[in-house]
Formats: C-alpha cells, sequence, structure tokens
C-alpha cells in the first residue's frame, strides 16, 4: 500500500509538473507583439483649423465587435482624438447590444460633453437616444450606421455600401469586356446575408452588373469571418467548374476565400475584395493571387469623424468649402484599388 | 489510476455496468433478451441505415437537379471529396460531443473551445514555435478547457448546461482579449498545408477525420471506459454502485470533448489560414444536431459514433446540395431545422412504433 501511494504521489508530481510547465509555456504564448498597424490619422498641418481652438470633449462609444473593421474604427478614432491639444476624448463601451449600448450612452450624457461620436449597434434602435442627445444641447456625429430621424443626428459620416457593389461591378464588367468574355460566369461571396449593409452592396452589384447585360451566377453568403469565407468559397468553386469573376464582399473573410481558392487549386478567374484590408491591399500589390482589386469601405471615416466633431465643438466649419459650419450628411466615396494604385492606398487598409 | 475507486466489501458486487445502464431504457420482455435485431445494436444499425438511405436521396436531389455537373464522375467524385472536408472539422468536434451527450452531459462551448485553441495557436508568439508548438497548444488549450468545464460540473456540481454555456461566453471573450479582435493570420506552412495536402488523391483532412472516428468507435464499443461512459449516462447511480467513479469519468469526458475541439482548432485554422475570436460560429448545434439525428439520446445512456457521423455528413451534404443549386442560405437552414425534427420523429415515432410492433407481434404468436 505504501508502495503504491509513493507512485501515485510521484505520478502525481509528474503530471502536476508538467501541467504547470505547459500552463507557463502558453501563458507566454499570448503574446501578439508586432508592430501595430498604423491608425489612418491625420497630422494637423497648415491650414487654419489645425490652430488649437476652444478645449472640447467628445465622447465616443462604438461595439466591440469581433472584426478587424471595428477594431480599426475605434483605433482611429482614439488615434485622431490624440493628435490634437484641444481634444479630450471620453470612450464609453458598447456593450453587447443596442440596450447596452443605450445604457452606457446616457451615462455619457450626465458628463456632459461637448459633442458625441457614436457608432450605434443598430441605427433605428438608436435613433432616440440621438434625439435626447441633440434636444439635451449635445451635437450627435452619427458613424456609418445611419439615424432614420434627420433630427437625430448633427452629422452623419458613413461609407457607401451600395456603391461598393457598383464599384466592384464596374470594375469587373471593365475586365470582362476587355478580355472578351461574352456570357461570363460571375460569382459573389457575400457577408452575413441579414445585414442592410450586405443587401445594399448585393443591390448596387446587381444593378451594375445589369447595365452591362452581366448577372450573377451564383451567390453564397458568409459570415465576415475567414472560416466561413472558406466553407462558402470551397462549396462555391464545386458548384462553378468554370468562373469568370469572384466578388467577395469583405477582405477579412476574403483570407479564407483565398484559403479556398488555393486549396482547390483554381486560378481561372479573378477576384475583387471590398472595404481595403492592409493583406488585401498587399496581395494586389505583389499580384501573385486571383486578387486583383478591393473595393474601399474605408474605418479612416473614423478619423474623419473626431476631426470634424472637434469643428462642430469649436463652431468651426470645413476649411476648403464656403460655409462656415461643417455639413450635414458625408458619404464616403467606395474607392477601387488596383495594382496601379495600391501603393497610395497602403496607409489606408486595416 | 484511471481504473477509478475499486469496489469495497462495503459495496455491492460488482455489476458489468452495461447491463445496469440498459435497464432504464429496455424493459424486459416475455421472451427474454431480445435477439440483436430487436435490440439496442439492431435499432442503431437500422437508424444508420435509415441516415444512410437519407443520403441516397440527398445524392439523387442532387444528380436530378444539377445532372450537368453530375454527369461527370470526376466532378462527383470531387464533389464527395469535398463534401467529406467540409464535415471534417465539425465531424471531429461531434465525436466528442458523442461521448459527452452520451454520458448525460451536453457541451455548449466546442465552438468557443475551437476559437480560444485557434486564436492560441496562431498568436505570432506561439507561431514562433513552428507547427509542433502550434500543434501542442491548440491541444493543451483544448484539453485544459475541457478539464476546466469537467471540473465545474463534475466536483463543481454545476448543471452541464449552465456550465458549458459560460465557458462559451467566457472562451469567447478570452479569444477576443488574446487576438485583440483581429484575425490572425497563419504564416506556417505546415499547418496551412493541411488543409491543401492530399494523399493518394484523399484529402489529409479526411484521413483526419476518419482516424478520430476510428479512434471515438473502438474507444466507445471496445473498451471500458465507452461501456463506462453508456453506464454513467444511462443511471448515474447504479454506475455509482458499480463502483465506477461517476465524477472522474464525468471529467475526462469533457476533458475528451475539450481534446477533440483543439484538433479541430488546427484543422480549422490550416482551412481558413487565419484563427480569429469569431470563428467556429454556432458549431456547438451543428455538433449537437448531428449527434441527435445520429440517433443518441440526448437523456444520455446510449448512442453511435457511426450514427454521428452520418448526421455531420448529411448536414454537409445539404449545404453543399444548396450551394451547388445556388439556393439562399436562409432556405438551407430552414432545411436543416425540418431535418432535425424530422429525424426525432421518425425515430420516436417510426422506429418506435415497428419495434413495438414486431416486439407485439412475437408475443401473441408465440
Amino acid at each position: 500500500m505504501t508502495q503504491h501511494s509513493r507512485d501515485m504521489s510521484r505520478r502525481r508530481l509528474l503530471f502536476g509538473g508538467a501541467a504547470v510547465g505547459a500552463g507557463v509555456l502558453l501563458a507566454g504564448c499570448t503574446s501578439n507583439e508586432q508592430t501595430p498597424t498604423d491608425a489612418q490619422t491625420k497630422a494637423a498641418d497648415g491650414n487654419a483649423n489645425a490652430e488649437p481652438g476652444k478645449q472640447v470633449t467628445i465622447g465616443f462609444s462604438a461595439p466591440a465587435a469581433d472584426h478587424g473593421w471595428i477594431a480599426a474604427i475605434t483605433n482611429n478614432a482614439k488615434a485622431q482624438a490624440a493628435a490634437y491639444s484641444d481634444v479630450e476624448f471620453k470612450t464609453v463601451e458598447a456593450g453587447a447590444d443596442a440596450a447596452a449600448q443605450r445604457a452606457a450612452l446616457s451615462t455619457l450624457i450626465s458628463q456632459k460633453p461637448d459633442v458625441i461620436v457614436l457608432l450605434p449597434h443598430d441605427g433605428k434602435e438608436l435613433n432616440s437616444f440621438g434625439l435626447e442627445a441633440m434636444q439635451a444641447g449635445i451635437p450627435v456625429v452619427n458613424l456609418d450606421r445611419a439615424f432614420p430621424d434627420a433630427k437625430a443626428y448633427r452629422l452623419q459620416i458613413k461609407g457607401d455600401n451600395y456603391g461598393m457593389g457598383v464599384s466592384a461591378a464596374t470594375f469587373i464588367a471593365e475586365q470582362l469586356k476587355a478580355k472578351g468574355v461574352s456570357n461570363p460566369v460571375i460569382a459573389e461571396i457575400a457577408g452575413i446575408d441579414s445585414l442592410e449593409l450586405t443587401q445594399e452592396r448585393t443591390q448596387g452589384f446587381n444593378d451594375t452588373l445589369a447595365q452591362h447585360g452581366f448577372k450573377v451566377t451564383n451567390r453564397r453568403a458568409a459570415e465576415f469571418t475567414a472560416d466561413t469565407g472558406q466553407r462558402e468559397a470551397a462549396q462555391l468553386l464545386q458548384a462553378l467548374p468554370k468562373i469568370d469573376a469572384i466578388w467577395n464582399h469583405d477582405d477579412d473573410q476574403g483570407i479564407g476565400v483565398l484559403a479556398a481558392i488555393s486549396q482547390a487549386n483554381r486560378s481561372e478567374f479573378f477576384m475583387v475584395g471590398g472595404a481595403g484590408s492592409k493583406k488585401a491591399m498587399e496581395d494586389i500589390q505583389a499580384d501573385n493571387t486571383v486578387l486583383k482589386a478591393t473595393v474601399t469601405y474605408s474605418p479612416s471615416m473614423a478619423s474623419s469623424a473626431i476631426s470634424l466633431a472637434r469643428l462642430i465643438g469649436q463652431g468651426r466649419g470645413m476649411s476648403d468649402l464656403v460655409e462656415l459650419q461643417v455639413p450635414k450628411e458625408i458619404v464616403l466615396a467606395s474607392e477601387t484599388i488596383t495594382k496601379e494604385n495600391a501603393g497610395d492606398y497602403l496607409k489606408l487598409g486595416f | 489510476m484511471s481504473q477509478g475507486t475499486q469496489p469495497t466489501a462495503t459495496q455491492p458486487p460488482p455489476v458489468d455496468p452495461a447491463e445496469t445502464a440498459t435497464v432504464g431504457h429496455r424493459t424486459p420482455t416475455a421472451t427474454g433478451r431480445l435477439s440483436w435485431w430487436h435490440g439496442d445494436g439492431g435499432e442503431g444499425a437500422k437508424r444508420n441505415l435509415a441516415l444512410i438511405g437519407v443520403l441516397l436521396a440527398l445524392f439523387v436531389i442532387g444528380a436530378a437537379t444539377r445532372s450537368d455537373l453530375y454527369s461527370n464522375p470526376d466532378w462527383v467524385w470531387a464533389n464527395m471529396l469535398s463534401i467529406l472536408k467540409l464535415a471534417s472539422v465539425v465531424g471531429v468536434v461531434t465525436v466528442g460531443m458523442t461521448f459527452v451527450i452520451i454520458g448525460g452531459g451536453i457541451d455548449l462551448s466546442v465552438g468557443a473551445i475551437v476559437a480560444l485553441a485557434g486564436v492560441w495557436c496562431t498568436t505570432v508568439a506561439t507561431q514562433n514555435f513552428g507547427a509542433g508548438g502550434m500543434i501542442f497548444t491548440a491541444i493543451v488549450v483544448g484539453v485544459a478547457v475541457g478539464l476546466v468545464n469537467g471540473t465545474l460540473i463534475a466536483y463543481g456540481r454545476l448543471v452541464p448546461f449552465i456550465a458549458t454555456l459560460a465557458m462559451l461566453v467566457a472562451a469567447r471573450g478570452l479569444a477576443a482579449e488574446i487576438s485583440d479582435k483581429q484575425t490572425q493570420i497563419s504564416h506556417n506552412g505546415t499547418i496551412n498545408g493541411i488543409a491543401s495536402t492530399n494523399l493518394l488523391g484523399i484529402p489529409l483532412l479526411v484521413y483526419i477525420l476518419a482516424a478520430v472516428v476510428a479512434a471515438g468507435w473502438v474507444l466507445l464499443n471496445r473498451t471500458t471506459f465507452g461501456r463506462r461512459t453508456v453506464a454513467v449516462g444511462g443511471n448515474p447511480e447504479a454506475a455509482r454502485l458499480a463502483g465506477i467513479n461517476v465524477k472522474l469519468h464525468t471529467l475526462l469526458l469533457y476533458a475528451l470533448s475539450g481534446l477533440c475541439c483543439g484538433i479541430a482548432a488546427i484543422m480549422l485554422t490550416a482551412q481558413a489560414t487565419s484563427a480569429q475570436a469569431a470563428m467556429a460560429n454556432l458549431y456547438e448545434l451543428d455538433a449537437i444536431a448531428a449527434v441527435i439525428i445520429g440517433g443518441t439520446l440526448l437523456s444520455g445512456g446510449r448512442g453511435t459514433i457511426v450514427g454521428s457521423l452520418l448526421g455531420v455528413i448529411i448536414f454537409a451534404t445539404i449545404t453543399n446540395l444548396f450551394a451547388i443549386n445556388g439556393l439562399s442560405t436562409e432556405a438551407q437552414n430552414m432545411v436543416k431545422g425540418g431535418i432535425i425534427v424530422a429525424a426525432v420523429l421518425i425515430q420516436q415515432v417510426q422506429f418506435g412504433s415497428i419495434t413495438q410492433f414486431f416486439r407485439r407481434n412475437r408475443l401473441t404468436t408465440s
């Protein structure tokens, strides 16, 4: 019995030691030290608006989603605010859903910031918050997800989802016409299908293709993640033995789409991405994958939103415009990045 | 040590755990011991035959709707491999899930464990250790999270549903924290190669699935561990009285599920050449659905690995069928839901009544 228990304790010691060792090793493996992506800020330059003005407190809230784009939004806003000596930046957690975000934002109102910059979980659900804040005399800058009520915001700055579809379809149509392909097989890999932005992107894509007499042969919806992109692309490639062009809505899921394409040894087509990630731009520049272009939906809009919120707080207008105040709506153009201009856009990749 | 506590003189004499477990589900009949076909084994085999029938039906639907593609044998072969590849990751997770469910539990955290293991093994620091370090990390993380689940459930007496739901949230949270919400790209050629390598024309991923399923089958049907799993799930109290260390066994089941998740994490990372906190989303539902339509009792005590595998393949075939016909994902999800309900209904109503019918006939004629 004593022999037995001694064996046991020795074995336990061995196992315990191995477990602790593995734990220590693993803890060390969480480190992700690498050169951080440079935030997309605009340094204060020579124009009159760069001069420090009245001290402005900007409240900021954006969802903490597991996506590179949203992460870039928050990073950009922080970095741009830090670039101004006259801006105090207060960020509140947006929580898991619209209700949590509304609760967090009501504490923000009580702190009386000069301007609130907000990327809502859902524009419709947070419309009432916009109205409330505006009535309390705090201008609201809506970032990307529009409030239906025009009185709920002072400024709306957003990307152009429909325009992304238009740009992607235009590039694809031009390329196919240049190659002289008639009756092309065009495939589409969308993002989360229940989102309005996905529907707008697809609408723009379909409308523009139709103008050129083309249509989408097969369409699959992924979930903005690389593993779902891989899954849907693998099935799409199986469904279409020959493809001429693919539009993939999102560059993050595009990592998986490109993986599926190389796993299937396919290269007879070209692909257009969406959003404009740094990885996509590097791939386009290197020109060694089927990815030949991407259409932007740039998170740099968060940096611009902070700059404009500062101007609104200080009562200044945009220096290149005649008006004395910042305009009410700004929609970013969806630009097409190809091998030729990828170098210029690389600094805006996320 | 793995033998559990030995029965002492104060406990009743050891009983064959499997025998004890089946008592709860099968009432002894006048004819005495049921023949194989009418017993548990037969019912499992009949169910698996029905699932294979469903697969054949799906194949026929595919061939009918896309006869242009199906007329090419090379394409059909490639498509079957692509379905198996699609099934491989969820399939590995499902093997672990089958054990947990047969053992009377449930593991809602599998998708989150895959994500955590995937993210942890693709951090810059881990990638520095090469492919071996990445695989080691993914497996250790999977097993460790499984052990935490198992400890909370077996020794902390938390309901499995609650404990693993909490782990689902926590593990995804930790994954998001580690990855800083970014997509982490795997730069390791060996790892990425797992998804693109073919041996004798068959993808390596399919071999991994086959190996895990085979190991799971042997473990469940040919070892004491497997018999104990059935016993613990069928009637924990009887299993305890029979001298099984129920707590330790429960702990090991969740660790086994975690191990499968670790393996799946490597496979999924290889396929996507990257990992992120939102990966393997809702895999727990895919795995549970496959286990259920495979004929495993959700209350534990009975189930088959082969049935679970067929369940996974059926879902993958449906996804493939919708993709090759260019139909929407929404319709696909509705059909999947319908199939789960139909499978359970068929099992309960049809097989139940058919077996009853035969049994009644035998009773009256004998």
